[in-house]
């Protein structure tokens, strides 16, 4: 019962917006945008009609859904105008709250909806949080816009999104030198000989009781400090890059395989003593694929300490490439739409890292139980 | 691991008994001492084998006569060594503490307490925002299903690549020195925090979470008296996790940032003007603070259990 008075209240901030001045004294007001005079009153009867029956149940979303666009098309449209963008009025800013009400009304209805198909559900799951970032982002964009927040302070989404698509062979470069040699071989690497050893570990009872505390106890070290000696031995190109991930890497990874090794139960582990199995059948047979969840949790954890520990390991000496580098060089030269566009790289680049491990696992162990549903 | 794990298997063929055994609390150390000590050991041969051909330059440059044994001496004692000895290790680290009054810049206690301060403050901020975050995404379901993914998106974002930004951003409106620093650590740890806390605040079964509702219990009261007790566990699982990264991100936050002091300054430091022992000694002083905090976890953890009657 909540959404009518909400979807109302919105509908009152665009009225009031209409009467409110838009901006400084330049600014024209909606006189001379006939256009988006047009789109706000008709932002304006959606969300006056929202909430009524019999849209309330089939269409209300969708409607109000549509007025949250036509209110942020707006918003951005009128931040072209010199007169709103850095001196926005109440006007504007009325505006912003209606489409930001409005929005949260969406979207709360979109977590309420109980949906029995399964594909739109889904659907469902993934759009509420898409939603709400792509919201997010919006407000970023406004309120640095319509504040007018020096670009050297923080820069808005799209001039980092001009600066990214602007500088794409620089940032390529950057991405092959941090990420393709420095990341990915040194997680190979660490994450390979992680899984050795445990595997070692596991067979000899003695050496995995001895690394078992001795790993638990690194694991919870700041170990990222070693980068400046591996700097000094490796040099300051991408093998002592590698060096500091392969590092990070190792211990989760072993203590994790370790403890999933052990996770086979009692039980199977006696039905493969009586079916006679050798110490590899039982491995490859029962004890891997038991340990695969902690595994895929040692790699998950791992890609994302790898990324920082190549990154860390940038700023004690790097060739005049990396991620790391081009950071702490834009900082210093205070072009920071640089510094977020990099910021922009290693974050898709590392939530891509992580779904792509999350995947993998999906793929392997969709038998676990915590995959069922 | 359960020590059920080994005890099948090869250990049904393991032969008799001897009739001498060693003491219970040698023999359930003996592994990880074993292991220790081929690291020392390990160590101290990578020492003499990566610092040979510097030792012997330097012995050539100076047209000295050298036996074997003078080359091993001189590995084990070089000045900036490629690889530091274990007890240059330990002499160095027991002179930059015990050596310097502790407000001297040269003192490593001087330098621990500058990082632990902003490990401290970053780990108070972290929680309380993580616990927060926990408790608003039980109550507002809408908040589990929109912020939560983001949560998890927040992490995979390097925040290294983020921390010289946040110092520019709250030096230009007047912060600097510590906290800066501390939120770089509080963006790290709130994390398992909220994770472990949306967990632990969602355990209560809901045949008790039934029981509130026949005393027609407020929704504060439910978090008061059911919902927090039954976190307990969990957050203290979480805090052990949080107090590590806040300490790494508290010294990471020392690199991008030109710090003067703390143990990630030293680092930097070492790195530039190659003092070898200095690196050395600083990751030694982080290895200790790792330990020291997530001890004092552990026994707030027990002190915590002991008091709510959970366990003996």
């Amino acid at each position: 019962m909540r959404r009518p008075f909400g979807f109302l209240g919105a509908a009152v901030l665009v009225l009031a917006a209409l009467r409110l001045p838009l901006g400084g004294e330049a600014a024209t007001g909606f006189a001379s945008h006939p256009v988006l005079l047009a789109a706000t009153l008709a932002a304006l009867a959606l969300f006056a009609l929202a909430p009524f029956a019999p849209l309330r149940h089939s269409l209300g979303l969708p409607v109000g859904f549509a007025g949250v666009i036509l209110t942020c098309a707006v918003t951005l449209r009128l931040l072209v105008d010199p007169g709103v963008a850095g001196t926005a009025g109440t006007g504007f800013w009325a505006l912003v709250l209606a489409g930001w009400l409005a929005a949260a009304l969406v979207v709360t209805g979109m977590a309420a909806l109980k949906l029995r198909n399964e594909t739109l559900r889904r659907a469902n799951d993934l759009a509420i949080p898409l939603l709400f970032g792509g919201f997010l982002f919006y407000l970023w964009e406004v309120t640095v816009r319509g504040f007018g927040v020096p670009s050297v302070l923080v820069p808005s989404p799209s001039a980092t999104a001009v600066r990214f698509a602007a500088s794409l062979p620089t940032l390529g470069e950057d991405f092959v030198q941090t990420f393709v040699r420095g990341v990915l071989i040194g997680y190979a690497i660490g994450c390979g000989a992680g899984f050795v050893v445990a595997i070692v570990a596991h067979r000899f009872t003695f050496l995995g009781r001895g690394l078992l505390p001795i790993g638990n106890f690194v694991s919870a070290l700041p170990i990222v400090g070693i980068a400046p000696i591996m700097v000094m031995w490796f040099g300051f190109d991408w093998p002592s890059k590698v060096a500091v991930v392969a590092i990070i890497t190792f211990f989760p990874m072993l203590v994790n395989t370790l403890a999933g090794l052990a996770a086979a139960g009692p039980i199977e582990r006696d039905l493969m003593r009586s079916y006679g199995a050798s110490p590899a059948q039982t491995l490859v047979k029962l004890n891997l694929p038991a340990a695969m969840p902690f595994i895929f949790n040692a790699l998950k954890i791992n890609s994302t300490l790898a990324l920082i520990g190549a990154i860390v390991a940038e700023f004690f000496g790097t060739p005049t490439r990396g991620i790391g580098f081009r950071i702490s060089i834009e900082v210093a030269r205070m072009s920071l739409d640089m510094v977020w566009a990099e910021i922009a790289l290693a974050a898709i680049a590392g939530m891509a890292f992580y779904g792509i491990v999350a995947l993998a696992e999906r793929a392997t162990t969709f038998w676990h139980p915590s995959y069922r549903t | 691991m359960t020590s059920s794990a080994y005890l099948t298997g090869r250990a049904l063929h393991a032969p008799a008994p001897r009739r001498f055994r060693w003491p219970r609390w040698i023999a359930d150390r003996a592994p990880v001492l074993t292991i220790v000590l081929v690291l020392i050991v390990v160590w101290y041969v990578a020492a003499i084998l990566m610092n040979m051909t510097l030792v012997r330059g330097a012995f050539e440059r100076n047209d000295t006569a050298y036996s074997l044994m003078d080359l091993i001496a001189g590995t084990l004692d070089a000045e900036r060594p490629l690889v530091a000895a274990p007890h240059q290790v330990v002499l160095t680290f027991i002179d930059l503490v015990f050596d310097y009054p502790p407000d001297s810049p040269r003192s490593l206690l001087y330098h621990s307490w500058v990082t632990l301060s902003a490990t401290f403050v970053g780990f108070v901020l972290g929680t309380a925002f993580g616990i927060l975050l926990a408790v608003l995404i039980v109550h507002v379901r809408v908040l589990e299903k929109s912020l939560l993914p983001w949560i998890i998106c927040s992490q995979m974002v390097p925040i290294l690549a983020v921390a010289p930004i946040i110092i520019v951003v709250l030096g230009a409106i007047g912060l600097r020195g510590l906290l800066p620093k501390s939120l770089i650590s509080a963006y790290l740890c709130f994390f398992p925090v909220a994770i472990g806390m949306v967990k632990g605040l969602s355990s209560p079964d809901p045949i008790q979470l039934d029981l509130m509702r026949t005393w027609s219990a407020t929704p504060l009261q439910v978090l008061w008296k059911l919902r927090l007790p039954a976190s307990v566990p969990y957050l203290f699982a979480s805090l052990k996790v949080a107090i590590t990264i806040s300490l790494v991100g508290a010294i990471v936050a020392e690199l991008p940032t030109g710090a003067q002091a703390g143990l990630g300054a030293r680092l930097l430091a070492g790195s530039y003007y190659g003092q070898t022992l200095q690196i050395w000694a600083a990751l030694l002083a982080a290895a200790l603070l790792a330990a020291i905090l997530v001890g004092i976890t552990g026994w707030a953890e027990r002190w915590a259990v002991r008091r709510m009657g959970m366990k003996p």
